[in-house]
C-alpha cells in the first residue's frame, strides 16, 4: 500500500472546509502545542468559548479578518498508516481556479456539502471539475449532520443524489464514498460517532488511510501502466577531465518505466537510439519508473536538448501542431478566438494561436454550449490550437502528466489556463444529469478504473 | 513489478526536478545558503541534480553578523569542498553606510530583507532558491514552489499563479524575480530523516553540547556579538542544541541530550512544539509576523 495520499478539498463557502481540515489535524494530533496555544488565544480574543479550528489553517491576515479561505494551502499530516498532503482549496469566488489547482495532482478529493442544503450547484460544478481533471476518487463529506439531528433519511437522500451525479460523470460506485460528519463536533472525522448508529461505514480518516491509491494517474482498467515518457529537462555535460565525453539527459520519468537496452525514440525529431545507462549520483539504476528523477545516456550521439521527449519506440505519442484541447480558463481577461499565447507542455514552451472556441462546458447541466464567443474566468471549454512547431502529445485521459499543459500570457507571463489534451469528459446526455434520471452507461472512455 | 518511491525518494525526486527546471529556464539563479540545515539540504539536492557536472549556480549568504562561529566555519568549509562560489551580503555594511539602521531591540533578522533585495538587483539574479517549507508556518503553507516577486521583492498572496500538475511557470518581466522552494513539501521530520539517510554533515550545534545560556522570553539564548545577558538574567551552563540556526539574537537553544542524528529524530518526532514556535523570537512578534515579512520581501 502506498505510504502517501495526495488529497484536495472542495466545497462552497461556509460549508466548513477549514473547520474540517482543522479537525483532521487536531484529532490526528498533527497540531503542536504552541500552534494550538496560538489558536486558543486568538479564539479567546474573538470572544469564542471553544477554539475555532479554522484558525489552524487560515494563514493569511485577510483570511482571518474575513473568516474565509482565500488561497490554496498545503497541509501535511501523518498517521502510523500513511502520510497525507492535503491541498486545502477555497470555495470562494474563484472556485474553479482553485479547485483545478488542487485537483491537478490529487489522488482523492473530499467534497463538502452542508447537510441542511444538500447537493447544490457548486457541488455539481466541483464534482465535474474533479472528474475532468481525472481525480480518481471522491469522498462526499455531508457536514453539519448535527444540525439536521443526525437524520439518516437526510443523509441517504444526499448520498443518493450525489452518487447519481458522480456516476453520470464517469465515476464507478466504489470510487465514491459518502460520510456523515460534523467537523465542529468531531463526528465521524477521526472518531466514530455515537450519534450516527445507523452509519456503518468508515470515518473520514479511516477511509483516507485505507483507500487504494492509483499511482501517477493511469486511469486504465487493466492497470498495466503506461508506455515510457521522459521530457528532457537539462543536458548534463560536465566537460571535466574525469567526464570529458559525458553527455546525459536529465529529467523525471513522466510515465512508464525504462531500463538499459530499451529502444527509444526522440521526439519531435523521430531519431531512434538505445538507452545504455540510467545514472544517478547514488549509482546506476537497473530500471527507472514514473516519478524518478534520473539521467539517461544513449548509445548514439544525436542532437537532443531541453524540450525534447524521449519515448519508448513503437508506442510513442503523436507529434502534431494542430491540437484539440479542453481549457480551464483561470484568468480575468477572457479568451477569444485568435488569441496568441504560449503553451508549456512538459519541458517545451511553444507559441500558439487559439484558432477556434468549439464549445463551452456547462458544469451545472453537464452539457455543452456550441460556439461560445469567449471563455471567461473559471469557464471550461474545448478549443482548437495551432502550434508554432510540432509537439509530442498524449491525451489527458491516457496520461495526466504528458497530456497536460499550461497556457501562458506571452506579455506578462501569467498562467492563463490549465490545458488538457483531448476531451477528458465523456459526452453526456442532459437527461442523465437530472436527479432520478437515467444514469449514463459506462463507456470505454470511463474516467475511473474500478478499485482492486 | 513496482518501483514505487518511498516518501523520501519522492521528495528528493521532486526537488531534483525543480532544480533542473530552474537551470533550464532561468539565466541567473542563486541558492541562498547560510550553513543551516535547510540550506545544507538544498545544496545536497542541487549537487545530486547535476551530477557529475558541477552545480551551475552560485550561493548567496545574507550575513546578519550575528553568527554562530561553528556555522560560519561549516559554511566556508562546504563551499571550498565543492568548489562553489559564495557571495556574502553583510548587513553590517548596510548599517555602516547608513542604508540600514540598527533596531532598538538589537535583532538583525528583519534587517536581512534590504541586503537580500539589493544583492538580487546588483547581481541580476532572476531565480532565488530558498529552503522554506510549507509546514513551518501558516503563511508559508500558502506559498507556491515558484513564487513570483515584484521588482520590490514583494509577495502578494492574493495574486499568486495557480500551480498545476508539475508544470512550473517561471516567466517574469525584467526586474522581477522568482523565489523557488524545492523543499516546499518536506516536513521537519522529513528533513531529519533524509539527513540521516544521506549521511549529510551539519554544523555541530544541531547536536547536544554544553553552552552558557540565559533565559529570556522562555528561550535559552547564548551571548554573542548580538548582546549579553541583562540584569536579572543569569548565565547557566546547560546541555542544549539548536533546532534552527539563524540570527543569534533571536534563535534560541533547546535543552536536549540528543547527541546524534538518531536521538535528534526521536526528539523531533516526539516534540510538542514547532520548530519556529520553540526557538524563533521573530515569529512571535504578531499573529501574522511571517506573512508581513514575506510581503516586504523576506523569505
Amino acid at each position: 500500500m502506498s505510504d502517501l495520499l495526495r488529497l484536495a478539498t472542495a466545497g462552497s463557502v461556509d460549508d466548513g472546509k477549514s473547520t474540517l481540515v482543522g479537525r483532521l489535524l487536531y484529532d490526528t494530533k498533527s497540531v503542536l502545542a504552541d500552534t494550538l496555544d496560538a489558536v486558543h488565544r486568538a479564539s479567546a480574543d474573538r470572544g469564542l468559548a471553544t477554539p475555532d479550528l479554522s484558525l489552524l489553517v487560515d494563514g493569511l491576515r485577510s483570511e482571518r479578518e474575513q473568516g474565509i479561505t482565500i488561497d490554496v494551502a498545503y497541509r501535511y499530516f501523518a498517521t502510523p498508516k500513511r502520510s497525507f498532503v492535503l491541498a486545502d482549496t477555497p470555495g470562494h469566488v474563484q472556485y474553479t481556479r482553485n479547485t483545478v489547482t488542487g485537483a491537478s495532482t490529487a489522488q482523492l478529493a473530499v467534497l463538502l456539502v452542508d447537510a441542511r442544503k444538500g447537493v447544490i450547484e457548486q457541488t455539481r460544478r466541483h464534482a465535474a471539475v474533479l472528474a475532468l481533471l481525472g481525480v480518481p476518487r471522491l469522498v462526499l463529506a455531508v457536514n453539519k449532520i448535527d444540525l439536521v439531528d443526525y437524520d439518516q433519511v437526510t443523509f441517504a437522500r444526499i448520498a443518493k443524489e450525489f452518487t447519481a451525479h458522480a456516476t453520470a460523470l464517469g465515476y464507478t460506485e466504489d470510487a465514491v464514498v459518502e460520510i456523515p460528519v460534523s467537523a465542529l463536533a468531531g463526528d465521524n472525522v477521526v472518531e466514530k460517532s455515537a450519534n450516527t448508529p445507523w452509519y456503518s461505514g468508515p470515518t473520514l480518516l479511516e477511509h483516507l488511510e485505507n483507500v487504494p491509491v492509483e499511482e501517477d494517474g493511469p486511469r486504465r482498467a487493466d492497470g498495466s501502466g503506461l508506455p515510457f515518457r521522459f521530457p528532457v529537462q537539462y543536458v548534463i555535460r560536465p566537460r571535466t577531465a574525469e567526464h570529458l565525453d559525458y553527455r546525459g539527459y536529465a529529467g523525471q520519468v513522466a510515465a512508464g518505466t525504462v531500463k538499459p537496452g530499451d529502444e527509444v525514440v526522440v521526439l519531435p525529431s523521430g531519431r531512434r537510439s538505445t538507452v545504455t545507462r540510467i545514472d544517478t549520483m547514488d549509482g546506476e539504476l537497473a530500471e527507472a519508473a514514473a516519478g524518478q528523477s534520473v539521467t539517461l545516456l544513449l548509445a548514439d550521439d544525436i542532437d537532443i536538448s531541453r524540450g525534447d521527449l524521449i519515448a519508448v519506440a513503437g508506442n510513442e505519442p503523436k507529434v502534431t501542431d494542430e491540437l484539440d484541447a479542453t481549457l480551464c480558463w483561470l484568468a480575468e481577461k477572457p479568451l477569444r478566438a485568435g488569441a496568441r499565447v504560449l503553451v508549456k507542455h512538459g519541458t517545451r514552451t511553444v507559441q500558439a494561436i487559439v484558432t477556434e472556441l468549439r464549445d463551452r462546458f456547462d458544469e451545472q447541466t453537464l452539457s455543452s454550449v456550441d460556439g461560445p464567443a469567449s471563455l471567461e474566468l473559471n469557464e471550461i471549454g474545448r478549443v482548437a490550437l495551432r502550434l508554432a512547431e510540432p509537439v509530442p502529445l498524449d491525451d489527458y485521459s491516457f496520461s495526466r502528466r504528458t497530456g497536460s499543459f499550461l497556457v501562458i500570457d506571452a506579455a506578462d507571463g501569467s498562467t492563463l489556463a490549465a490545458g488538457l489534451v483531448g476531451a477528458p469528459l465523456p459526452e453526456l446526455d442532459a437527461e442523465s444529469c437530472t436527479e432520478g434520471g437515467d444514469i449514463a452507461a459506462q463507456d470505454d472512455r470511463a474516467l475511473v478504473s474500478p478499485g482492486p | 513489478m513496482t518501483l514505487a518511491l518511498d516518501t523520501l525518494g519522492r521528495l528528493e525526486s521532486e526537488a531534483i526536478h525543480i532544480f533542473r527546471e530552474v537551470a533550464g529556464e532561468f539565466d541567473r539563479p542563486v541558492i541562498l545558503f547560510s550553513g543551516g540545515k535547510d540550506s545544507t539540504l538544498l545544496l545536497h539536492l542541487a549537487i545530486k541534480a547535476f551530477y557529475p557536472a558541477p552545480v551551475p549556480f552560485p550561493l548567496l549568504h545574507v550575513d546578519t553578523g550575528h553568527n554562530f562561529d561553528e556555522v560560519i566555519e561549516f559554511r566556508d568549509r562546504v563551499v571550498a569542498q565543492h568548489g562553489l562560489r559564495l557571495e556574502v551580503a553583510k548587513v553590517q555594511d548596510w548599517i555602516d553606510d547608513g542604508r540600514l539602521e540598527e533596531r532598538p531591540d538589537g535583532t538583525r533578522n528583519p534587517l536581512q530583507t534590504v541586503p537580500l533585495l539589493d544583492s538580487i538587483t546588483q547581481h541580476k539574479f532572476d531565480a532565488v532558491f530558498g529552503g522554506g517549507r510549507r509546514d513551518e508556518e501558516r503563511a508559508r503553507a500558502k506559498e507556491r514552489i515558484f513564487s513570483l516577486r515584484t521588482a520590490f521583492g514583494q509577495w502578494d498572496p492574493k495574486r499568486q499563479r495557480p500551480e498545476l500538475w508539475n508544470l512550473y511557470n517561471g516567466r517574469h518581466r525584467a526586474g522581477e524575480h522568482v523565489r523557488v522552494f524545492p523543499l516546499s513539501n518536506w516536513t521537519e521530520l522529513d528533513v531529519w530523516n533524509y539527513i540521516e539517510r544521506e549521511g549529510i554533515e551539519l554544523p555541530d550545534i544541531y547536536y547536544s553540547h554544553q553552552r552558557e545560556v540565559f533565559l529570556r522570553d522562555g528561550m535559552w539564548l547564548a551571548e554573542g556579538p548580538w548582546g549579553k545577558a541583562r540584569d536579572g538574567e543569569t548565565l547557566l551552563r546547560k546541555t542544549v542544541r539548536y533546532r534552527t540556526v539563524g540570527d543569534g539574537s533571536c534563535t534560541g537553544a533547546v535543552e536536549s541530550d540528543a547527541a546524534d542524528i538518531h536521538a535528534v529524530i526521536a526528539e523531533v518526532a516526539a516534540s510538542r512544539l514547532t520548530e519556529r514556535g520553540a526557538t524563533r523570537a521573530d515569529d512571535r512578534l504578531s499573529e501574522a509576523a511571517m506573512e508581513d515579512r514575506k510581503r516586504e520581501g523576506y523569505f
